[in-house]
């Protein structure tokens, strides 16, 4: 059996210099000779690992016929974002995972093919789709990975979209919180601009809630709304010294430098601490994203400081190979239990705790205890805290009737609707994860709306 | 893109603007908060909401130039557009009859407490406020917080307006003559923290507008957080008033500091590039 054709990635030296993408995408002949590893199963498996259900034999089959065009129509059936999602999907623990040929040796390099025909068909530009509209309004709020799929399919269905978001720029998590390195920023624009052809409306510096209500929306006389607001609030440790200055939440980091450009300080007026000792804590691709963006920022050193293995890391494997090819150093079974700032309050260094692992908890991973008198500190300037995030409380505080659960994500029903009727909820706002998830998530939704619309 | 309506010069370096914001002037309460960002290179910064015009779409806002973003703004025009303008943003004031309300105001936080005491004269309590600055030219908007006062009281530190010294010595004086039922601070950092630890001592409740370094202001990214209580709390989300006595001032006074050098590399850029401007014309 053939080997998979790698993804071509730039050399880690000098990728760690600068923010352009780390992977560069396939050649022709390389996708040729990948989409031609394909078996075309008659029942293939793959299909059942992808959360929007793309027909993946199908648009390989193309490929391989060298027809990006036709590939690309149908990865558009199911998907509107592929060339995001070409670059940031779980392809591992999802589709690639299920490939036939994943049992026998190296699955299908998936992922890497989507990408090649949402980057190349997009050059030659035909996703003009024309769809009758039938004139009903559903608005979406949050324009983010759930909110962009779910605008996209209900578009096609021909209902008029429009799409609320509170920030100055669209693409939600897209763009503020996945660097530059992994997705570009014109790529994204592209997948944006494709929506608006098809008739999206896009509302900026809107946020529902405070600016308008939901019930002024449906005043205004949308018949659905879509809530994918995603995730708030920055969990932080609970440990003395988490409030000194230059001890970042990642979102915080990424938004600096993702949203407001700040390492082109001071052309752009957004600034950031470019910190010389860095320390990440998290283990996530959050942590990643954020550890790779301190080194590119010029960090001397970047620490990575995870209280489990690395076989527990949540990140992707792809994410935390690359950033140890860059340099990034990685302190595993190590915990934070003090930063200690300077007579200024800045931080200077990190106090630390070695951890073991213990028995396995709800997770179905072994939880870390703390391994006494193993306390050690690290010295660091700058720190980034990727532990997640709590759903963002605005909307469910200000919408009457939109029930949460005790953590505060929204309850919703097996049809994506909240306890509001004609108010649906998806992705990180209902416990959502991944990008993919949340797309999923919104595919899944716009069907349940358009029913319901159907039968209102 | 929103338009800049009206601008007005107010005092030294205090511009008055009225941006054209439908929605936001529809939405807005006393106490809340805007967010603008005036071209795609701006950051975004935020402003508290300094009255609104809802039948014409008006919201103003009142700002001193004391940053790079704030002179940008202040060097536009009337009939000139801003990129950004998001709101209203924060918590409103929680607005009720409360007896006697002591205000307490320094520097643009004058501009900001307007609508603030406005709306609790309307519900019937009874209004003193007093206003610091550090001479009497500084003093701002006398007119308009003569018409919403009860009582309108001066601190100017060199004596050339009311009680030569501090807000806090004529607060100290208000409350050893009257009872004061709540009093509302809002201004610079080392003003509210000071009238938190006179107010402390007496026992009054006590409500500060807290304004923490913030980028997002929708909840998401953590800058503006706050120790409040012994507890995280987010000024954007959870605020942006707080009460004052349980506010960590120390940790805040501190985090205001997290960017000054680079802010003011951002200020002279600002500056130089102005002074290239005017030899061009």
């Amino acid at each position: 059996m053939s080997r998979k054709i790698k993804m071509p990635e730039r050399d880690p030296e000098i990728r760690k210099r600068d923010f352009k993408q780390v992977n560069t995408g396939y050649t022709r002949d390389e996708m040729l000779k990948e989409a031609g590893r394909c078996l075309q199963c008659k029942k293939p498996t793959c299909i059942g690992g992808c959360p929007v259900e793309i027909d993946i034999p199908g648009f390989i089959k193309h490929l391989a016929g060298n027809d990006t065009a036709r590939a690309l129509k149908v990865l558009k059936q199911k998907n509107n974002l592929s060339a995001v999602c070409g670059r940031v999907c779980p392809q591992e623990n999802q589709c690639e995972k299920l490939c036939i040929l994943a049992k026998k040796g190296e699955s299908v390099c998936i992922g890497n093919l989507e990408r090649y025909a949402a980057d190349v068909a997009i050059e030659n530009s035909d996703d003009k789709m024309a769809t009758e509209k039938n004139g009903i309004k559903v608005a979406v709020v949050g324009s983010g990975p759930a909110g962009l799929a779910c605008s996209g399919d209900l578009l096609k269905m021909g209902y008029d979209v429009s799409v609320y978001e509170s920030l100055h720029n669209s693409g939600g998590v897209l763009r503020y919180g996945i660097p530059e390195f992994r997705l570009p920023k014109e790529v994204l624009d592209r997948e944006i601009d494709n929506l608006k052809k098809l008739g999206m409306r896009i509302v900026l510096n809107t946020l529902i809630g405070r600016t308008k209500t939901i019930k002024e929306l449906f005043d205004d006389r949308y018949k659905a709304v879509f809530i994918a607001v995603g995730a708030g609030l920055p969990v932080f440790p609970g440990i003395t010294g988490e409030n000194l200055n230059h001890v970042y939440c990642s979102n915080e980091f990424l938004v600096r430098v993702n949203l407001m450009r700040s390492y082109d300080f001071p052309d752009y007026d957004t600034p950031v601490y470019k910190g010389k000792s860095v320390v990440v804590v998290g283990g996530g691709n959050t942590a990643m994203d954020s550890a790779r963006t301190a080194l590119r920022l010029g960090a001397g050193s970047v620490k990575l400081i995870y209280r489990r293995t690395e076989k527990e890391m949540p990140a992707r494997k792809e994410e935390w190979l690359h950033a140890k090819e860059e340099g990034i150093e990685f302190i595993t079974l190590t915990n934070p239990i003090k930063f200690i700032g300077d007579e200024k309050k800045f931080v200077k260094a990190v106090e630390c705790v070695k951890m073991e692992l213990g028995d396995y908890d709800d997770s179905g991973r072994r939880r870390p205890q703390e391994v006494k008198g193993s306390n050690y500190t690290i010295e660091a300037d700058a720190v980034i805290l990727a532990l997640g995030l709590h759903p963002n409380p605005i909307l469910p505080l200000l919408t009457e009737g939109l029930n949460t659960d005790s953590r505060g994500y929204i309850i919703i029903d097996d049809n994506y609707m909240t306890s509001i009727s004609g108010v649906f909820a998806g992705g990180d706002i209902v416990g959502g994860d991944t990008v993919i998830e949340a797309m999923g998530m919104g595919k899944k939704a716009a069907r349940a709306i358009a029913d319901y619309l159907k039968n209102i | 893109m929103f338009k800049i309506v009206n601008k007005k010069e107010i005092g030294p370096k205090v511009r008055a603007y009225e941006i054209y914001a439908p929605e936001v002037a529809k939405s807005a309460r006393a106490g809340q908060f805007v967010i603008f960002r005036i071209d795609d290179k701006g950051e975004r910064v935020p402003l508290t909401v300094a009255g609104t015009n809802p039948q014409k779409g008006l919201v103003k806002i009142i700002f001193q130039e004391v940053g790079k973003s704030t002179m940008h703004l202040a060097s536009l025009c009337e009939g000139d557009y801003i990129k950004d303008f998001v709101g209203p943003l924060g918590h409103p004031t929680e607005i009720k009859k409360y007896g006697t309300v002591v205000a307490v105001a320094g520097g643009v936080g004058t501009a900001e407490v307007l609508p603030v005491i406005k709306e609790f004269k309307e519900v019937g309590n009874k209004i003193v406020t007093i206003v610091g600055a550090r001479c009497k030219d500084l003093i701002i908007l006398e007119d308009e917080l003569k018409r919403e006062s009860d009582l309108l009281l001066f601190a100017t530190n060199d004596g050339t307006r009311g009680v030569k010294g501090f807000v806090t010595d004529v607060l100290k004086d208000v409350v050893g003559k009257e009872k004061v039922d709540i009093v509302y601070a809002i201004g610079p950092v080392p003003m509210m923290k000071a009238v938190a630890e006179l107010t402390r001592a007496e026992h009054i409740k006590t409500l500060v507008s807290l304004n923490p370094i913030m980028l997002d202001g929708t909840g998401m990214c953590g800058a503006c957080r706050v120790s409040v209580g012994g507890m995280i709390k987010f000024a954007c989300v959870d605020g942006p008033e707080f009460d004052a006595h349980s506010v960590n001032w120390e940790e805040l006074v501190s985090r205001l500091e997290l960017f000054k050098s680079l802010e003011k590399i951002s200020v002279d850029k600002f500056k130089y590039n102005q002074e290239c401007k005017c030899h061009e014309k």
